[in-house]
């Protein structure tokens, strides 16, 4: 169960890391606010599923030591949320494939046997389903606006492609959290999130990339170089100063 | 980019009331960067965008012509009207 | 958070009984509206200050933005994002009001990207501890606080509209500023360092906000006399010190001016002289961030060129869509 929280958590807080460099950047001033309002969102859920996380563990640590002194092998998000957000095109898909999943998958917890993540979760559908209905006019715009936004969401997606497959890994422990009805199962996720996506794609232009080669490792700790860079700058404060008040 | 008015309710009873601009390039964008700017802190639970160039508006050098006539139209004013205060619930 | 060195333009050849009618209306606390006949340098005026109110807003973001993903906890990570989110809404409030006068958003974006315009010196200093950014909420939004709770009853209509809504947003900004301050002042050792660093280095231009001495500031008066603007800079800093130092003495942070002192006969406080040398300095670009905070903004823009073509590209795609299924109909 700790681990499945940590999951869903650290895809969040890394997620809404990312979005949070976006502040002050955005391609136009309504863009920016909206971009932020996404992350704020993101970070908030993130804030929720720590604290249950946190709860889980129950060893008096809370959600700000989860976030700010586990080393990188202890996060357990997957490996796209931590993806540089290189340019709109890039941060738009990856967001798009994450509201898509958030949707599903929030949408099944919000009747998760276990309360508190139920509740969780019934507050975060509201927020995702803006998202996603943000994401995917973007998404529109981008496919069928001029060459260059196409090639640039054919780049993106050529990249960011691989990195999907972990969103939906299965493992024994997370069976056993299916069977409890506590957690989504992924198969089912996994059907309905290709079956949105690739809808999607068919009206549009792109074609998926072709390769043997997919991310994993993420769930067990095992990470891009990305990740160990980004808890640099975020715990920074925290590990430089040890046990302040903030 | 064009330029969009936007109006919001507060609440359900009240009308819609303009409260400012932004740009977008259609009017789904319009909605969408209204609802995250206007309605950060709950000011609304309901949107209008209007195209800017679409509002025809009054001139202000119309303004004595527009307004002026209804200046002294003070019959249309309940308090025009002596009644007797022993006369009740008029 | 407010802008600073404005200038009026000369009064143009316009009609004197048109003249003499809208200052009546200013005189009589009516609000001017956007299509109201006014002068050229009113107008005038209010594009260059609103505008580069709004400059202000957005440069803004950057030195508060370099800290938020740094920011300690999860809590000061949200209230950070939030508050630099609201910066940006204020600007685009202000462009909006400006844009009622006629001036186009994109002309005044080229006009700040060029360095043509100006904006607030604050922002050219950098922010280098996270106490900074305490400061920055405490010092920098307390003084732009101060600039437009004064600019809500500013004369035009859409400029004060404005206004209200950014005072009532900001409310929240200075406040958890001061909150970072009472943690870092009240602290360890280290973080009471970053506090007296952070006010050392934040004072005096948080001072130098409120504008030049009236003494030098002569074309103040017009816009006094418009009601643009309604208080002058002296009194307004003053205001501002005197509130604030009670502050700092509660943070128990010493504020890096010795010739601050307490004049029991008015109540106010007299302090020393501002290095105006230096204001005038960042004003022209030569301050410590200038270049920085410009070329973020140009990066961010020419970076988003794609962006907005292509939304663009793809609203026109939708309008013919719509104008041909009219035709078909």
């Amino acid at each position: 169960m700790y681990n499945y929280i940590q999951n869903l958590a650290d895809n969040t807080l890394i997620l809404g890391q990312r979005l949070a460099q976006w502040c002050g950047h955005g391609p136009f001033l309504e863009e920016d606010l909206a971009l932020t309002n996404t992350s704020l969102d993101i970070l908030g859920q993130a804030q929720m599923l720590l604290n249950l996380a946190a709860e889980i563990k129950g060893d008096g640590s809370t959600a700000d030591d989860l976030a700010f002194l586990r080393d990188a092998i202890g996060f357990k998000n997957v490996i796209l949320v931590e993806q540089p957000n290189g340019d709109f095109a890039h941060t738009m898909l990856r967001q798009y494939f994450m509201d898509v999943y958030h949707v599903h998958l929030y949408t099944i917890l919000s009747g998760s046997s276990n309360q508190s993540l139920a509740e969780i979760a019934e507050k975060s559908l509201k927020e995702v389903t803006y998202h996603l209905e943000r994401s995917q006019l973007w998404m529109q715009r981008l496919a069928h606006g001029t060459k260059e936004s196409i090639d640039r969401l054919q780049n993106a997606l050529n990249e960011l492609w691989h990195y999907t497959h972990e969103l939906f890994e299965e493992s024994e422990e997370l069976d056993d959290l299916v069977e409890q009805g506590i957690a989504a199962d992924p198969i089912h996720l996994k059907i309905h999130w290709e079956a949105d996506v690739k809808e999607w794609l068919a009206s549009t232009a792109l074609t998926i990339p072709k390769t043997g080669w997919k991310a994993t490792g993420g769930l067990n700790g095992h990470h891009s170089e990305y990740l160990g860079l980004m808890l640099c700058e975020m715990q920074f404060l925290q590990r430089a100063y040890p046990d302040c008040e903030w | 980019m064009k330029l969009y008015e936007i109006f919001l309710r507060a609440k359900s009873g009240l009308s819609h009331k303009h409260v400012g601009s932004l740009h977008a390039t259609d009017s789904q964008m319009a909605l969408q960067n209204a609802r995250d700017l206007y309605t950060r802190r709950e000011e609304g639970e309901s949107i209008w965008v209007v195209d800017s160039s679409q509002i025809v508006s009054s001139n202000p050098s119309d303004k004595d012509a527009y307004f002026a006539p209804a200046e002294d139209k003070i019959y249309r004013h309940p308090s025009f009207y002596e009644i007797d205060k022993e006369v009740k619930n008029i | 958070m407010y802008s600073q060195g404005l200038r009026d333009s000369a009064a143009g050849d316009e009609p004197v009984e048109l003249l003499a009618a809208f200052q009546a209306r200013i005189d009589k606390e009516e609000k001017i509206e956007p299509r109201d006949w006014m002068p050229a340098a009113y107008r005038k005026t209010l594009i260059r200050q609103i505008s580069q109110h709004a400059h202000s807003e957005i440069v803004g973001q950057l030195p508060e933005a370099n800290w938020v993903t740094r920011a300690p906890t999860l809590k000061r990570k949200l209230i950070l994002l939030a508050k630099i989110q609201d910066e940006a809404g204020h600007g685009l409030y202000l462009y909006s009001a400006a844009e009622t006068l006629g001036e186009s958003r994109k002309k005044m974006y080229d006009d700040l990207l060029s360095g043509k315009a100006k904006y607030s010196s604050i922002f050219n200093y950098p922010t280098l501890n996270w106490a900074d950014i305490g400061a920055v909420g405490w010092l920098v939004d307390g003084a732009a606080i101060m600039n437009q709770v004064a600019l809500c009853r500013t004369s035009y209509g859409p400029y004060s509209r404005s206004m209200v809504r950014i005072c009532k947003e900001e409310s929240f900004h200075q406040r958890q500023g001061y909150e970072i301050m009472v943690k870092m002042a009240h602290g360890t050792a280290q973080q009471k360092a970053m506090a007296q660093d952070a006010i050392n280095r934040f004072w005096w231009p948080a001072l130098m906000m409120f504008g030049p001495s009236d003494k030098d500031s002569p074309h103040s008066s017009q816009s006094m006399k418009w009601k643009i603007k309604r208080f002058s800079n002296d009194d307004l800093r003053q205001k501002f010190i005197d509130a604030t130092v009670p502050q700092a003495e509660y943070l128990g942070l010493t504020i890096p001016d010795k010739h601050l002192k307490l004049d029991d006969a008015t109540g106010s406080y007299t302090h020393g002289e501002i290095d105006w040398k230096e204001f005038v300095n960042v004003i022209k670009g030569n301050g410590p961030c200038n270049q920085q905070r410009m070329a973020a903004r140009i990066k961010a823009h020419k970076d988003g060129a794609w962006v907005r073509e292509a939304a663009e590209a793809y609203a026109k795609k939708l309008q013919n869509s719509k104008d041909n299924k009219k035709e078909v109909a």
